[in-house]
């Protein structure tokens, strides 16, 4: 590897990458959805690979989700290895029936028979001044659905690793792309792209030890900048980026846990009935000897995605991040 | 620079909008004006006898498949069954037109189709005795899952199609659902994408008059639902669904159309549920014995008897002879369906996933460790 192949590579242009090398290593990858092949996608994410190799590979669609994802079900039960992309979270609604009643159940309800290897790429979140249905966190309705892989980056290295796995996988993922990270850049190679990196793993961005941040995709670097802040009040904070909702790392995060005695979860997602509420009883049921403070959630609000000009004050930022680390009963501790 | 601006104003002439232009001729789209028929009309001394022999022996053990399969609910053997009786010619002649090679998707009331494929019965009623969803392996039987949520199964034949054609295989999807699963959005985009795609796949609908208790006047102000097809750019067929000659003989013309490349097609076949939706239900509650009454003379049967005893190609003895045969597959089924499942709680972790996750693992042990102590308990 020369050095000058490595250069600041974007996240979109990493899953670009995955979707690339992955086509070119199997006839049977498949990408289908609205805008995906002659425009490369309205982020642009399948940039290319129209052009590279044939429409009948990269296929633009009539603008219809449930028929988008119904018909990868029926393209997978014939043997091929379908990768959809939904445009934006909100308009992935119309295909929750075919994603719940078939993509989830299709391996268990044919005692393995027919597995369903499909990988639904969703952009989710806000933070992109996106108006009304272009700013959601819907992983809490796929959570809830057994069956389904969740998983979501937060780096331009996981972006490749993850999705590379999630295509490689014989179960269905639905890949959640953080897209106010889509133009983040890292320092990386698209020549010698990184390991695929195995679902069902969470990863310590950093570590410390006075409690652990549990967070995932949008909101890790804010957990990041909230970790670095924190660090000049004198707390010393750990932050996990969870990296796959389901399977769920209950390990990795206990473990943290266990050390710091303190946890916080935070995610964009609205707070009730969110992924937060799951992991944080995951964590208390698993670690209660070892907390020296009830575990708290710092979501986004119980609302309908604002509009743009307010979703500053809805999205969970740095100070509401260190406002909870501030709630975690230090003077009572040891 | 405002509207009245604009350079050569004054020489403009108006003419259509630039991107228009003729996208398909809907005449050759049309459906007939009234269900296509065979039986009983000039059609019929064109049908194959061989095929006629073989659609009434189909029918006649179909309806003996309805009947026992019925009776099994009421002894608690089956959780319930949605009947096809009187809709056994669409059965029969679905499964008969389609190739080996072919994919079949049927929905929960279509069990009879995949019994005529070639698929044990016991099997084939898997999902409505409760022992699980799926009794068969799909890809061995080329038979799609036994579909419950309505109209849902046509995109994955739509999708199962193109793969197909994409991989250069002659291979056709038949899709099959009701009138009122046409009322859905999955049937919608399903049509949608097979014209744009021109996918090998043959949607049949069986008009059976009702979607439970709705009539189709309160589903839909369509022409019929065969014209519906016309709006996607697909030929739309309407035959009568009791004529299992006429049914098989559209049905051939539809899969043929689609295995040279010619697209999709949109059949519906004009038919009467005889029975109530399910045994769970009460047809008197919304409709008359005299509607039922002129359906059960419309009997699929009773058309194809006619035909064959006409042409002396039927007798007494050739009625017993399917009779007999009907016979013999309903108490091997009734035998067989009398015997308990054997049911292990664990297959409820096992396919979930290719690899069991932590959780499972745990709520896995959680299970056998219930059973345990049952099992010491008795």
């Amino acid at each position: 590897m020369t050095t000058a192949a490595v250069k600041p590579a974007s996240m979109a242009q990493a899953l670009q990458r995955a979707m690339r090398d992955a086509m070119a290593e199997d006839p049977t990858v498949h990408v289908m959805g609205e805008d995906v092949g002659t425009l490369g996608g309205v982020f642009r994410v399948t940039d290319g690979l129209a052009k590279e190799f044939g429409e009948d590979r990269c296929t633009d669609t009539p603008l219809a989700e449930a028929g988008i994802l119904g018909t990868a079900v029926g393209m997978a039960m014939y043997g091929l290895r379908p990768v959809v992309e939904m445009q934006f979270d909100a308009f992935a609604y119309p295909a929750f029936e075919q994603l719940i009643s078939h993509v989830a159940r299709m391996r268990n309800r044919t005692r393995g028979g027919m597995p369903m290897p499909i990988t639904v790429r969703v952009p989710y979140g806000g933070g992109i001044g996106g108006v009304e249905h272009h700013s959601d966190s819907s992983e809490a309705y796929y959570m809830a659905t057994p069956g389904l892989h969740v998983v979501t980056p937060s780096t331009v290295d996981d972006a490749y690793g993850l999705l590379r796995a999630a295509i490689a996988s014989d179960d269905p993922v639905v890949f959640l792309e953080p897209k106010r990270l889509y133009w983040s850049k890292a320092t990386w190679s698209p020549d010698a792209p990184s390991a695929v990196e195995p679902i069902g793993r969470a990863v310590v961005r950093r570590p410390g030890r006075s409690a652990t941040l549990i967070t995932y995709g949008p909101s890790v670097p804010v957990c990041m900048e909230a970790a670095e802040a924190a660090a000049s009040e004198g707390w010393d904070l750990e932050v996990v980026d969870l990296r796959s909702l389901v399977p769920f790392d209950d390990e990795t995060v206990c473990a943290s846990v266990r050390r710091t005695g303190r946890a916080v979860v935070v995610h964009e997602a609205t707070g009730f009935g969110g992924p937060g509420g799951e992991i944080a009883a995951r964590v208390t049921e698993r670690c209660f000897h070892h907390l020296e403070a009830p575990v708290l959630r710092v979501a986004g609000f119980d609302i309908p995605y604002p509009p743009p000009m307010l979703e500053r004050h809805h999205l969970p930022g740095v100070d509401r991040v260190l406002d909870a680390v501030a709630r975690l009963q230090w003077e009572a501790g040891s | 620079m405002t509207v009245q601006e604009l350079p050569g104003a004054a020489a403009y002439r108006p003419t259509p909008p630039p991107a228009w232009k003729p996208r398909t001729d809907p005449a050759p789209l049309l459906p007939d004006p009234e269900p296509y028929r065979v039986l009983g009309t000039d059609a019929a001394a064109g049908a194959d006898p061989e095929l006629l022999l073989r659609l009434y022996a189909a029918l006649v053990r179909g309806r003996r498949y309805n009947v026992q399969a019925t009776a099994l609910t009421k002894q608690g053997r089956l959780a319930v069954y949605p009947s096809s009786t009187g809709q056994e010619a669409c059965e029969v002649a679905a499964a008969l037109a389609l190739e080996d090679r072919d994919w079949l998707f049927p929905s929960y009331r279509d069990t009879l189709a995949a019994v005529v494929r070639g698929l044990d019965p016991v099997q084939a009623l898997t999902l409505l005795r409760g022992d699980w969803h799926t009794g068969y392996d799909p890809r061995e039987h080329r038979i799609a899952p036994l579909c419950t949520p309505l109209a849902t199964q046509l995109p994955h034949a739509v999708g199962l199609a193109h793969a197909a054609r994409l991989k250069g295989d002659d291979v056709v999807a038949l899709a099959m659902v009701g009138d009122g699963g046409t009322s859905e959005g999955d049937f919608h985009e399903a049509l949608n994408f097979a014209a744009v795609w021109r996918a090998p796949v043959v949607f049949l609908v069986q008009n059976n008059g009702f979607a439970i208790s709705v009539p189709l006047a309160k589903q839909t102000a369509a022409p019929s639902l065969a014209h519906k097809a016309v709006g996607y750019g697909m030929p739309g067929r309407l035959v009568d669904g009791n004529d299992a000659a006429a049914v098989h003989e559209v049905l051939g013309e539809a899969l043929a159309r689609a295995r040279r490349g010619g697209g999709p097609t949109l059949i519906e076949a004009v038919t009467y549920r005889i029975d109530a939706h399910t045994n769970a239900d009460d047809a008197t509650r919304y409709r008359g014995e005299v509607e039922v009454e002129a359906w059960r003379a419309h009997d699929p049967i009773r058309l194809l008897e006619r035909e064959l005893t006409e042409r002396g190609l039927l007798d007494d003895d050739g009625k017993r002879a399917a009779a007999d045969a009907a016979e013999t597959m309903a108490a091997d089924l009734r035998e067989r369906m009398n015997a308990d499942p054997v049911l292990d709680p664990m297959d409820l972790f096992t396919h979930v996933y290719a690899e069991q996750t932590s959780q499972l693992r745990e709520q896995a042990a959680q299970l056998r460790a219930e059973l345990a102590a049952e099992g010491e308990a008795r």
